[in-house]
């Protein structure tokens, strides 16, 4: 094996022994602890860079304790990793030292504990994306889930994380257990765990329920990590109390992984069995995606508490990369990628400086915040950019993610998707536009006397109690507007970068070649990819861009009047159903499965 | 919601995830008929690659490691955010300790079985841990019945004392060293054997003490991690149940 | 008769969400919570039940002994201990509950709606 090889795993340890190391010394000073954990985080992140650098001509297979496949069965586990696995493992290191970074000068006292909790959260998401097994996803699925759980109640002083964090777990942990039932049904019909071996037991059986239900659980268990409707309640609680440094991971890349675990399941264990239904499965999933952009995306409208804002916003993306992912084509898995890019580097830049107002001003609520930010312009223009991207602007790394998922949706006929996905990114990217207008210049009607008098006082009731306990700074240290002004930059400019958005291009294709990829794991073939055309960007991706941005800025004036873009009664209707109850979260993931359930079996068994 | 639209919600989408899973389930190969080939092959070479007598533990500590990896960092995950949701909050104090904290109603003849029985159960735990490879057991359920016998000194009525026992800065300490240890030992395989996880000791001979290389040694680390977790679990909720009372700014 | 197994993890399965669905007490949600739990680790172990299979320990039986499927008994090992500490943390939080919010009841948990 080369030296590049064993770079998999060390990634993935590396942070594991600076949480020990953080745990175990908890007495040590704070900047120590945060010491340990940015340089390991750095090496984690350079680590798999390395690895991105090398899986150019196919993904390095890394067998665990050197249990080769004996006949064909797979003994031990394997490291897979690709060019989308490390890319997306190389954003999570990010994002990481971004969070780390910011938390240095974020919180007043924070114990030692919280880094190490942000190391094994780390190293849960990098494993997740490197391996190859479909039982150490699990394993490393609840490790992220575990930490993420943890991370939401860190400000255990007030009282939303704790139901936030309640949520979170429950409705995560239900997942989980479907997840493994689907794991044990997959077992018991191939014998196997390791993602390629699955894959090619299941092409000797036509597809049946059990392959059915399986692929339901599996794929519902990423897709609640990814908060797609009905699935997705958790998400918007879990923001609006877990700080901002831990926000940036939630939103910047947990959920991505979410789209890439249901992404790899369906290019590996999966594909084959899927090959007859893939226009039906196509149809269903699509659904999936288009619902929750566009649910999200009108309640993220109508919020005025800027972490739930940008929360639902993350669940609107998420529709927008499900689509992409659903569409089961390279070209818009490619476009899926870019999209998750750039909307984790904007989004973490965001949800960064939505940190930044709360320290310096105390408050959350967007109304509350009026005029509030006029001395820090470089903040606003983060904010404005911010919106932008979102939006889908020209030029920006989600207008090419989003080019690649049109192109591909105008090729399978799905010729009225980009039109919708166009008015989610206007409608998220004007509320980001709205509040930073009334925020960072004072723009703005005040709230109109129309709405309830009982909604505004739990929407005003909410917001205030979320700052409550956070005593406004008179000095904003810089590196509270830097670290977001540096991630929002990188937002802008990846998709310029010359050759990025082709290998991204290369890798999508790569990703979803099952054949090579089993080859590569179970006989250690070399897999020879055909040549991949770069896509160009068509005309109708500019107009597209063009009008959901000057649909944006026409929304973001409606808003800054307080118009509202819903009846009154359908508004209601969707902020009654976050009631904070976990039991309704249950009952609706329930729905969820069983409506979903119904499709994806008559799509892949029917 | 109310609970009537909850239900509402809920018991049709149930009874049709009932139908999904046990339409998927009926068409496994019926209850008895494993069909293989992951359990098979394992059985069949398993004593003779790895010297050792429990599948089990060799498939969680050799074969699938890393799984075992991801686990055990769940369990430390897990214990540091108990740690960090439990600690005291501003505002709570604790109640004076000392002997009004022996419980006065534990009997003579309680006190004495359980200590007796603190003994009994270091050996056993002990025996279980280390004797991983070679019969039912391992690190993880060794590690309960070693946390078990410090808890016992709990039982007993001596709160104070088990503290003294067991101090929280050497549980977190143990903690966090067990977990190190498995990491370290993976490491371990990397740097002398060439591969992450690769069992890099002599094998020995299957049945003694000192073989399957070493799973021994992981079965050790993993014991003191999964002691030292679930003890600090443990003393974590004790004081929030025996210790602490809240001052003016907790419940509103 | 050899499909008992299955039913009643699918049963549990539901039953369990039920139970989580219709909690008025954190502490009783955090049990269905386990009740779901069991229910995937009955459907584990049947899966690798092979009939008339001992236990796959060959320290007293001879190595071409049938026994049952190591692997799903290693994986539900794991997967113990992955729920026993989910569970901890949720009666963690529970503690907290009932000291912020004067409650363990999820009706009473309206910090945060909309």
């Amino acid at each position: 094996m080369t030296t590049v090889q064993h770079l998999a795993p060390l990634a993935v340890v590396i942070p594991l022994l600076a949480a020990c190391v953080i745990a175990g010394l908890s007495f040590l000073p704070r900047r120590l602890h945060e010491v340990v954990a940015i340089g390991a985080a750095i090496a984690s992140t350079t680590l798999c860079a390395i690895l991105l650098a090398h899986a150019n001509d196919g993904p390095i297979v890394y067998w665990l304790g050197h249990w080769e496949p004996h006949h064909g069965v797979a003994l031990g586990i394997s490291l897979t990793v690709d060019q989308l696995g490390a890319g997306i493992a190389t954003l999570t290191g990010v994002l990481v030292i971004a969070s780390l970074v910011y938390s240095t000068r974020y919180y007043d006292e924070i114990d030692g504990p919280y880094f190490a909790l942000v190391m094994t959260f780390m190293a849960g998401m990098v494993a997740f994306s490197l391996t190859g097994d479909l039982f150490d996803m699990f394993v490393f699925f609840e490790l992220m889930s575990v930490a993420a759980f943890a991370l939401t109640a860190v400000m255990i002083e007030e009282r939303g994380p704790i139901q936030g964090a309640i949520n979170f777990a429950v409705t995560n942990s239900v997942a989980g257990f479907g997840l493994l039932v689907g794991i044990a049904l997959l077992y018991g019909r191939t014998g196997a765990l390791n993602l390629a071996q699955i894959g090619l037991s299941l092409d000797h059986h036509p597809a049946d329920a059990l392959v059915a239900v399986a692929l339901l659980l599996v794929v519902a268990a990423f897709l609640t990590k990814a908060a797609a409707v009905p699935f997705h309640f958790w998400l918007a609680d879990a923001h609006a109390v877990a700080p901002a440094p831990v926000s940036i991971l939630f939103s910047g890349v947990m959920v991505e992984l979410g789209v890439f675990g249901a992404a790899r399941v369906l290019s590996t264990a999966f594909a084959q069995p899927i090959e007859p239904s893939l226009h039906d499965l196509r149809m269903v999933l699509v659904g999936v995606g288009v619902v929750t952009a566009v649910v999200a995306a009108f309640s993220c409208f109508q919020q005025r508490h800027l972490k739930r804002l940008l929360a639902f916003s993350t669940i609107s993306h998420m529709g927008i990369v499900i689509c992409g992912v659903a569409l089961l084509a390279d070209r818009a898995l490619a476009g899926a990628a870019s999209y998750a890019l750039g909307h984790g580097l904007a989004k973490g830049a965001l949800f960064l400086g939505t940190g930044t107002l709360l320290h310096r001003c105390g408050a959350i609520d967007e109304f509350q915040l009026r005029g509030q930010g006029r001395d820090l312009p470089l903040l606003g223009l983060v904010f404005v950019v911010g919106a932008l991207v979102l939006a889908s602007a020209p030029l920006a790394t989600t207008f090419f993610g989003k080019s690649l998922v049109e192109d591909a949706a105008l090729s399978a006929d799905y010729a009225w998707l980009p039109a919708v996905l166009a008015l989610c990114s206007a409608l998220t990217g004007a509320a980001v536009l709205r509040a930073s207008a009334r925020i960072f210049l004072g723009w703005g009607d005040d709230p109109q006397e129309t709405r309830t008098e009982s909604e505004e006082r739990s929407q005003e009731a909410s917001s205030r109690e979320e700052g409550a306990d956070v005593k406004p700074h008179t000095a904003t240290p810089a590196l509270l507007v830097a670290v977001p002004a540096v991630l929002m930059l990188a937002a802008v400019l990846a998709g310029l970068v010359p050759e990025l958005v082709p290998s991204i291009e290369r890798a999508a294709a790569h990703f979803r070649d099952h054949a090579s990829y089993a080859g590569a794991v179970l006989s250690g073939r070399a897999p020879h990819f055909p040549p991949v055309a770069g896509a160009h960007v068509s005309a109708t991706a500019w107009i597209y861009a063009a009008a959901s941005t000057a649909g944006a800025l026409l929304l973001a004036s409606f808003g800054l009047r307080d118009r509202q873009v819903l009846p009154v009664t359908v508004a209601d209707v969707l902020r009654a159903a976050h009631s904070g109850h976990v039991g309704d979260y249950i009952a609706w993931w329930t729905f969820g499965m069983a409506l979903l359930g119904g499709f994806v079996l008559w799509a892949v068994a029917g | 919601m109310s609970q009537r639209g909850r239900l509402l919600l809920f018991l049709p989408s149930a009874a049709v995830l009932l139908f999904l899973l046990i339409d998927g389930l009926q068409r496994l190969t019926g209850f008895g008929h494993y069909p293989g080939p992951y359990g098979f092959v394992l059985n069949g070479v398993g004593v003779n690659q790895r010297h050792a007598t429990n599948l089990v533990t060799a498939v969680n500590f050799d074969y699938r490691a890393f799984d075992t990896l991801g686990e055990e960092f769940i369990l430390f995950t897990a214990t540091t955010a108990i740690v960090l949701i439990l600690r005291h909050m501003r505002g709570e104090r604790e109640r004076p300790s000392g002997d009004e904290l022996r419980r006065e109603n534990a009997s003579e003849a309680l006190r004495g079985m359980a200590l007796a029985f603190v003994a009994a159960l270091i050996v056993l735990g002990g025996y279980v841990v280390t004797h991983g490879a070679l019969t039912p057991g391992g690190g993880f359920q060794g590690g309960v019945v070693l946390g078990c016998a410090a808890f016992l000194v709990f039982l007993a009525g001596e709160v104070v004392a088990m503290k003294r026992v067991a101090p929280e800065k050497l549980l977190e300490f143990a903690d966090a060293a067990g977990a190190a240890g498995f990491a370290l030992l993976g490491i371990g395989g990397l740097v002398f054997a060439g591969v992450f996880f690769q069992n890099f000791l002599d094998l020995g001979k299957p049945g003694s003490l000192n073989s399957a290389g070493t799973m021994p040694l992981v079965s050790i680390s993993i014991g003191i991690e999964v002691a030292g977790a679930f003890l600090l679990v443990w003393t974590e909720f004790l004081d929030q149940a025996v210790l602490v009372r809240s001052g003016g700014g907790g419940s509103e | 008769m050899t499909f008992l197994p299955y039913a009643v993890a699918a049963w549990l399965f539901v039953v369990g969400l039920y139970g989580i669905v219709t909690s008025r007490h954190l502490v009783h949600l955090a049990v269905c919570l386990t009740v779901v739990q069991s229910s995937t680790y009955l459907i584990l172990l049947s899966t690798g039940y092979v009939r008339h299979g001992s236990a796959p320990i060959y320290a007293d039986i001879p190595p071409v002994a049938t026994a049952v499927d190591p692997v799903v008994q290693a994986l539900t090992l794991t997967d113990i201990v992955v729920e026993s500490t989910i569970t901890a943390l949720l009666l963690a939080l529970a503690v907290q509950a009932m000291k912020r919010f004067g409650s363990v009841d999820p009706t009473f948990l309206r910090q945060l709606r909309g």
